[in-house]
């Protein structure tokens, strides 16, 4: 465990050694107080749903750009050759990363405190469900970043990486839609509605928390690890 | 220290390395040679953990490489071909990372990192991001890096590749320092860093290894008898005559003559039947009455051992 703080203290840092991640940050909050205050005007709510409504959507391509670098330039570079004969687990270096990119997700959502400020300067929300819908975001994302870690992990091209983790991610979220349910048989409706990412973070949006949704969420967190953890002790790239 | 005992690996169908079996003694400095795409890497990596080998053991100060991956990286210092680095971390903060990845003790980190930046010379570029580094400031970074733990065992892919003839002097001096304590196992091409660093020396070629001995031994395996070259100048069919007769001459054959004619210089290669012939030869030209201009024992250079080890 001391070994993957370590990791995730060198990764945190060097986020911040590029100006991209300032770059990067400055567009995503423009982005999201865009899309929000275009509807904040327009429903004259002062809630945040449309905030976490659209919040799969950002991740989407927000969140692989955070983890595609993570393994896949290590691989390129070779450093991952040096990192991987000190004497640590490959599952400490996982963790590590991981924890990286989550507290670079959870600065860039707190950045995001503007918008709240201004709901409860201008009306009376509820701070549970905001709360709670942040919970999510924060749930939702990291699920998105252990997909993304892992696309990671397979690829030795930040872009090759970073579409993978689209398309994966994608693939989790659509399942789950009724664009994509209305195409599948009734039986399989709510089969596929429960696999989807997206499903189980709109109850999270409105303010429930469901045991079912964290052990989703924790499932598919841990499933990526792990298969990232066995691409990494696989290595079949060498 | 080091102990490897029919260690195989393939590449999908590709053979990299076939049925290798050394040992490489505590305090050792051993050269790896071969030519490129021999094994040496895959070997190294091996070693250090960072391939499973197809077939085969290793061990490496007691621990097996299966069983104790961990206990294993933790006696080795690595530095792998091409030296990779973090160009956007600055040498202390690389150098401190590392050795916390290490397992220095905190009290003790600093202390150990200091030191090793005044061994590989690292004083002026302390802050500088690794990026904006030469290549032999890089090369010293990658050795700092290998050593910040001080291991028993230090394990070198190519460590002078790259690098200007200065530092290629400097980096293999500093590499016969480190081998005075430490055992030591390098990789190369460049053969004369083998004679510059090594005490003994393990040639690969085509995944085998093909031959292993210190370099004298190396040279006297591969060559046949001693050869002396000799100018003389004489008559040239008495200066035959006089060979063919002698006892102590085996083959020998002229290799040029100048100027032509009567008063000609004879460049011959003479092979011996009996050690190092040169005083005989001297004291065989001035009976006859003959003069020397040359005399000198060809010594075959590791360069054509190394070739005759890998071509044949």
């Amino acid at each position: 465990m001391k070994n993957a703080i370590t990791v995730a203290r060198k990764e945190f840092r060097t986020y911040f050694e590029s100006p991209i991640a300032y770059i990067f940050i400055t567009a995503f909050l423009l982005l999201v107080n865009f899309l929000y205050l275009w509807t904040f005007f327009v429903t004259g709510q002062a809630d945040m749903r449309p905030f976490f409504g659209f919040m799969p959507f950002v991740f989407l391509f927000l969140v692989p750009s955070i983890t595609m670098r993570l393994w896949a330039e290590e691989r390129k570079m070779g450093t991952l050759e040096v990192l991987l004969t000190l004497p640590v687990q490959e599952r400490e270096v996982v963790l590590g990363k991981f924890i990286a990119s989550f507290l670079f997700l959870l600065v860039m959502l707190a950045l995001t405190f503007n918008i709240p400020l201004l709901v409860g300067v201008l009306g009376d929300p509820d701070w549970g469900t905001i709360i709670c819908g942040y919970l999510g975001c924060l749930l939702m994302g990291a699920s998105y970043l252990a997909i993304g870690l892992f696309a990671s992990a397979i690829s030795d091209n930040q872009i090759v990486a970073f579409i993978l983790a689209i398309a994966i991610c994608t693939a989790m979220l659509i399942v789950g839609e009724w664009f994509f349910l209305i195409l599948v048989p009734d039986v399989f409706v709510p089969f596929f509605n429960f696999l989807g990412l997206g499903t189980h973070f709109e109850s999270m949006g409105r303010g429930v928390i469901d045991t079912r949704d964290l052990l989703y969420y924790i499932s598919v967190i841990g499933v990526f690890l792990y298969l990232n953890v066995n691409t990494v002790e696989n290595r079949t790239w060498v | 220290m080091v102990t490897i005992e029919n260690l195989t690996k393939y590449y999908g169908p590709v053979l990299a390395v076939d049925s290798v079996s050394f040992e490489v003694a505590k305090g050792e400095v051993v050269g790896f040679l071969g030519p490129n795409a021999a094994g040496k890497t895959t070997t190294m990596r091996v070693i250090t953990c960072y391939l499973k080998p197809t077939s085969g053991t290793v061990s490496v100060a007691g621990y097996d490489i299966y069983k104790h991956p961990v206990e294993v990286r933790k006696r080795i210092g690595y530095l792998p071909e091409n030296n990779p680095l973090y160009p956007e971390m600055n040498v202390v903060d690389y150098l401190n990372y590392i050795a916390e990845l290490r397992q220095v003790p905190a009290a003790e980190r600093s202390r150990r990192v200091k030191e090793m930046i005044g061994i590989t010379g690292l004083e002026d570029v302390l802050w500088k991001d690794i990026g904006e580094l030469s290549r032999g400031y890089r090369q010293r970074v990658g050795l700092a890096q290998s050593m910040v733990h001080d291991p028993d065992i230090l394990i070198f892919d190519e460590p002078t590749s790259g690098l200007d003839p200065n530092q290629i002097i400097e980096i293999r001096k500093l590499i016969r320092e480190i081998g005075r304590e430490k055992t030591v196992i390098l990789s190369t091409h460049i053969l004369p860093e083998v004679s510059a660093t090594c005490d003994r020396v393990l040639i690969i070629n085509d995944a085998r290894l093909v031959a292993s001995g210190t370099t004298d031994e190396l040279i006297n395996r591969a060559k046949g008898a001693d050869v002396v070259t000799a100018v003389i100048k004489g008559p040239e069919e008495a200066v035959y005559q006089a060979l063919r007769e002698a006892d102590f001459v085996g083959e020998f054959r002229k290799i040029k003559e100048e100027p032509e004619g009567e008063e000609a210089w004879l460049s011959l290669e003479i092979e011996s039947t009996s050690g190092d012939i040169r005083e005989k030869l001297f004291r065989l030209v001035v009976e006859k009455n003959w003069s020397m201009r040359e005399l000198k024992l060809e010594k075959m250079s590791l360069e054509e051992v190394f070739a005759k080890l890998t071509t044949s």
